[in-house]
């Protein structure tokens, strides 16, 4: 079964909906239709662009051009992961912490899944590679700025504990333990929902794209099993990671709380 | 008199330098202006906050030590107290339950008060059970930031009564406090901290 192709003329269609939902504000004075019609079309804009990318990177075929693009998705990642929590560290922690643990969680995961289980010929085609790094990158930085925001939200409020374990002389790792292990914990509950929730409440993105794209069901369950599989480990390692990395920027050689690294 | 504790030179971006030589079993009161750096001087004692210069106890200089070990000999107290778990008696070891039993009740702190939770407790509690849970190992140095703040004068008789008999077993203290009586009542050395620097009294 081939997929069914889109013509412009389909889409277009489609198109009328969003001037219904300008048609209903400008009727309901929402005043959102400006809004409304910048969001339609910087969505058309960014999605052609990157649908080009893709079919120019695929054409190439080069293992360095593929690398350059999820490196560029993953700082794009980063930038996201610095930027939600509501403490931040001075300078550019935020970001190297983010790059770091989403690029690993990331590539592990990534590799792990193309050389293991999907297999394509070669290992690094970027039609695998890049949509599947994409996935997994959605999800691993949604767990990376869950701990990283769980982390240094915590610390502040239990400076005084952490504090006062610390001056009866227990290690820095054990007085900030607590609080790596909340974080840790934030950045692994969304999956844990996901998967609960997988085919019951919804009907997950990839497994509702193969079966549009012809393939049998039980064949696109497979892939989201697998996904869903991928997804948890690279939430659980971008989580530890994140938390890690954050409590050891936190400290210095003499096992301080260097709280005065926070903005 | 030998020192126990000796400061040379110690400094941070916002205060010092400081020098300190305090004898064993001796007590050095601080006063001041709130603002002017003596809790910053005791936690730089402590090695919590970023500062250089050398201390040294009984001859040993700290950075020849991992600093929780350092710490657990120069054990600062500070004025609001730190929880970390649900519980009082959770804050303790186990196997010392009895002896944080009596010295919470040298502190006028009610025996059922050990068992109870953190959040029950008043502020005045907190800080005499965070006065138990420092001198519980009995470190030969305390540092302590106004550990009868919060307390009633029935209560700061305790407290004082408390550190007098260990500073008598050797325990040198540099105490922190706000009220010039007290500095009077327990030190033998007192210094006044004016803008990050220390003078003698």
């Amino acid at each position: 079964m081939n997929p069914i192709l889109l013509t412009p003329l389909d889409i277009s269609i489609a198109a009328s909906l969003i001037i219904l939902d300008a048609a209903l504000s400008i009727w309901l004075k929402l005043r959102l239709h400006r809004q409304i019609a910048i969001a339609a079309t910087r969505m058309v804009v960014q999605l052609v662009a990157i649908g080009y990318v893709l079919r120019f990177i695929f054409s190439l075929n080069n293992p360095a051009a593929t690398l350059l693009l999820i490196l560029v998705m993953v700082l794009v990642a980063a930038r996201e992961v610095a930027a939600r929590p509501e403490r931040r560290f001075k300078g550019h922690s935020n970001l190297v912490i983010g790059f770091v643990s989403v690029g690993f969680a990331t590539f592990v995961t990534s590799i792990l899944a193309l050389t293991t289980a999907i297999r394509p010929q070669p290992w690094f085609d970027p039609h695998y590679a890049i949509p599947l790094a994409g996935i997994i990158l959605g999800n691993v930085l949604n767990s990376a700025s869950l701990s990283l925001d769980s982390f240094l939200g915590s610390v502040r409020r239990e400076r005084h504990a952490i504090e006062a374990r610390l001056s009866l002389g227990e290690s820095y790792r054990e007085s900030i333990a607590p609080l790596v292990r909340e974080a840790i914990r934030r950045g692994l509950l969304p999956i844990i929902n996901q998967m609960s929730a997988a085919g019951i409440v919804t009907l997950p993105g990839i497994m509702t794209g193969q079966i549009l794209a012809g393939l049998d069901p039980l064949e696109a369950v497979k892939y989201q099993i697998l996904l869903m599989f991928l997804l948890s480990g690279g939430s659980g390692l971008s989580a530890l990671a994140t938390s890690y990395l954050a409590a050891w920027r936190l400290t210095d050689e003499r096992q301080r709380l260097r709280l005065d690294r926070l903005e | 008199m030998e020192a126990a504790l000796l400061v040379k030179e110690l400094r941070s971006k916002f205060a010092g330098p400081f020098e300190l030589n305090l004898g064993t079993g001796a007590c050095a009161a601080v006063t001041g202006p709130s603002g002017s750096g003596k809790s910053l001087f005791l936690r730089m004692i402590a090695d919590l906050d970023p500062n250089e210069g050398q201390v040294w106890l009984n001859g040993r200089e700290r950075t020849s030590m991992p600093a929780p070990e350092w710490r657990k000999q120069a054990t600062y107290v500070s004025a609001e107290s730190g929880w970390w778990a649900d519980m009082v008696i959770e804050h303790f070891a186990l196997n010392r339950r009895s002896e944080a039993a009596a010295l919470a009740t040298r502190l006028g702190l009610r025996d059922d008060l050990l068992d109870a939770p953190i959040a029950q407790l008043s502020t005045g509690e907190k800080q005499r059970f965070s006065l138990v849970r420092a001198l519980l190992p009995s470190p030969p140095v305390l540092l302590l930031d106004e550990p009868t703040g919060p307390l009633d004068q029935e209560s700061v008789a305790l407290v004082e009564a408390l550190l007098q008999e260990r500073m008598a077993t050797g325990t040198s203290i540099l105490l922190v406090t706000h009220d010039p009586n007290q500095a009077q009542r327990l030190g033998d050395q007192r210094y006044r901290m004016v803008a990050g620097h220390m003078e003698t009294l």
